[in-house]
């Protein structure tokens, strides 16, 4: 091997560990006692015995428990981040098969609009919407969580170029076998566009899951806490932290969206790096 | 703007399709956007009975506060240092992971899973890196003589969350420089090491030339990642201190808004980011079309 070979491999090694080694310490962390590793005394091996705090943290019990069960936070963020993944990729799909496929008035105008507003995000506009999901009630609500984040400009945009593309023969055909839109629609634009959907499932999977601000202010019920605010208030501001299941809920609110991550990579890098998402 | 040549007769079926997304658009961002207009040329007295129109007063106070210009120009450094930091690391492992053949799946999949990791469990693992009482790498720093307490430190409080940002961040960069990369021709590059090209004259007159419009598009969603994405990573890690050396705009606008109720100040605070995110938008638009014309 030439030095210029082992030099690339050496800084790809390097890189890798740079993700790899903090994940591991965050899971020999959460197998230790909460005690030694608020002394400093924080081991690169993993406790055997210590892993029985996954079973207590997912039930909230034994000691440090007062957050509650995250199990519970886990459905939540599960279900939310579906929500959001599901509602935008119809909302987007529908959107952008109007614009694509239709001549009608104002059309444009609504594609622009769509396009120059949504892709603010929600944080931006955090205590309006606040103040408007409050005017209609959905504070503490499941809709609440999930709807101000389901409108989505990228997905629109990505759907519309590969609707775009679609020959016009295939149009041709189908309107002479007398295919009607939604038929068209049914039978050949959402299944052609399914790479598309498997890479915004989990770009939108993934940012729905990691969702901290919007349900930090939009619930207070801690019925529907989701699993990043309960590691934020896990942590607290001062006095005793439990870290072992501060670290032990950490891993648990990695594991969902590295899945999915993993499963779909192909279609994932290949929708991401093409769309611009 | 391209069209398409074939297309479906009607106009109740589109509106009917498009109508969902539209609702939604109004509802949630024309309505809110439109509140926070109002209530940034509002004061409303500490109980919020009455609100009192007072035009421009709330923007003008804004900008003769110390505190807030303060915090712009925190804000600009923190972006600026993130997305440098992390697309540096980024486009470095690319390069390398791109000329690689032996482990090119593992390496790949091993720098692509962190797109997944939240904001808020990055800060969890970097508080267990440098937390100055349980941090791993803490006894090492002291042992270099460095008085490691970024609780204290308004430095450290901001070199923290700067490294706590990147680190979640690189992979994504990661994908997209790769992409970048790849789609260069090899005869381009071939051609050039016959040339007897180095692999640094090499990257600064081929690659980067090429992957410019690459790097413009990165550079706005990075400011945009480490302007309003960052937000659950310096609450968790640092909640804007110590005092406020680690509070951005996004960081500021919670604690006006949300904590101290404070509604008219962060509505101005809020138009104020909305115009700078749409200029950033505006300006990644224009990047998006000279990136598909190059492509």
């Amino acid at each position: 091997m030439s030095t210029g070979r082992v030099l690339t491999h050496l800084v790809l090694a390097l890189g890798v560990l740079l993700f790899l080694f903090p994940v591991w310490l965050v899971f020999a962390a959460s197998t230790q006692e909460a005690a030694a590793i608020s002394r400093g005394e924080l081991s690169l091996l993993p406790r055997l015995e210590g892993l029985a705090i996954y079973p207590q943290v997912l039930a909230g019990t034994g000691e440090g428990a007062q957050h509650g069960a995250v199990w519970r936070m886990l459905g939540v963020s599960f279900a939310m981040a579906l929500g959001i993944a599901a509602g935008k990729l119809v909302v987007s799909l529908l959107a952008a098969y109007a614009v694509a496929f239709f001549r009608f008035p104002l059309r444009m105008a609504g594609f622009w609009l769509i396009f120059l507003t949504l892709m603010l995000p929600v944080e931006v506009r955090i205590i309006p919407t606040f103040e408007v999901v409050a005017d209609f009630g959905l504070i503490n609500t499941f809709g609440g969580l999930v709807l101000p984040l389901v409108a989505s400009a990228t997905a629109t945009l990505l759907y519309r170029q590969t609707f775009l593309l679609l020959p016009d023969e295939l149009v041709e055909a189908a309107r002479m076998d007398g295919a009607g839109p939604l038929r068209f629609l049914r039978d050949m634009a959402i299944p052609l566009s399914a790479p598309n959907t498997a890479a915004l499932f989990v770009i939108l999977f993934v940012y729905g899951w990691n969702q901290y601000l919007w349900p930090l202010i939009a619930v207070t019920d801690p019925g529907l806490q989701t699993i990043m605010v309960g590691i934020v208030r896990m942590i607290g501001i001062e006095g005793q932290t439990y870290w072992n299941r501060v670290m032990a809920t950490a891993m648990l609110a990695m594991v969902p969206p590295v899945l999915v991550v993993l499963a779909m990579q192909r279609w994932f890098v290949k929708g991401l790096s093409e769309g611009g998402a | 703007m391209s069209e398409r040549r074939t297309v479906f007769p009607g106009t109740a079926l589109p509106v009917l399709l498009l109508a969902p997304q539209l609702l939604l658009t109004a509802v949630f961002f024309l309505w809110p956007a439109f509140g926070a207009l109002t209530a940034s040329v509002q004061r409303s007295d500490p109980f919020g009975i009455s609100t009192t129109f007072v035009g421009l007063e709330n923007f003008a106070d804004l900008l003769a506060d110390p505190l807030y210009l303060a915090a712009v120009w925190r804000t600009l450094v923190f972006c600026a240092a993130v997305s440098l930091l992390s697309m540096g690391a980024a486009l470095l492992l690319a390069l390398c992971a791109d000329g690689v053949v032996r482990g090119r799946v593992f390496y790949r999949t091993a720098l692509i899973w962190p797109y997944a990791v939240a904001p808020v469990v990055s800060a969890a693992v970097w508080l267990l890196m440098l937390h100055p009482q349980i941090g791993w790498l803490t006894p090492a720093l002291e042992a270099l003589g460095i008085a490691w307490n970024y609780r204290l430190d308004d430095t450290q409080a901001m070199l923290l969350v700067i490294l706590a940002s990147a680190w979640k961040q690189v992979s994504y960069n990661f994908i997209f420089f790769l992409a970048g990369l790849q789609a260069i021709p090899a005869n381009v590059v071939e051609a050039a090491r016959m040339d007897g090209a180095g692999p640094v004259r090499r990257f600064a007159t081929i690659l980067f030339p090429l992957l410019a419009p690459t790097i413009g598009f990165l550079l706005t969603v990075n400011i945009a990642y480490s302007a309003f994405e960052t937000f659950g990573t310096i609450e968790a890690l640092t909640q804007g201190g110590p005092g406020q050396a680690t509070q951005t705009l996004m960081v500021k606008v919670y604690r006006d808004g949300v904590v101290n109720l404070d509604l008219g100040a962060s509505s101005a605070q809020s138009v104020v980011l909305m115009a700078g995110t749409m200029g950033l938008i505006l300006l990644q638009a224009r990047l998006m079309r000279r990136r598909g014309d190059a492509s």
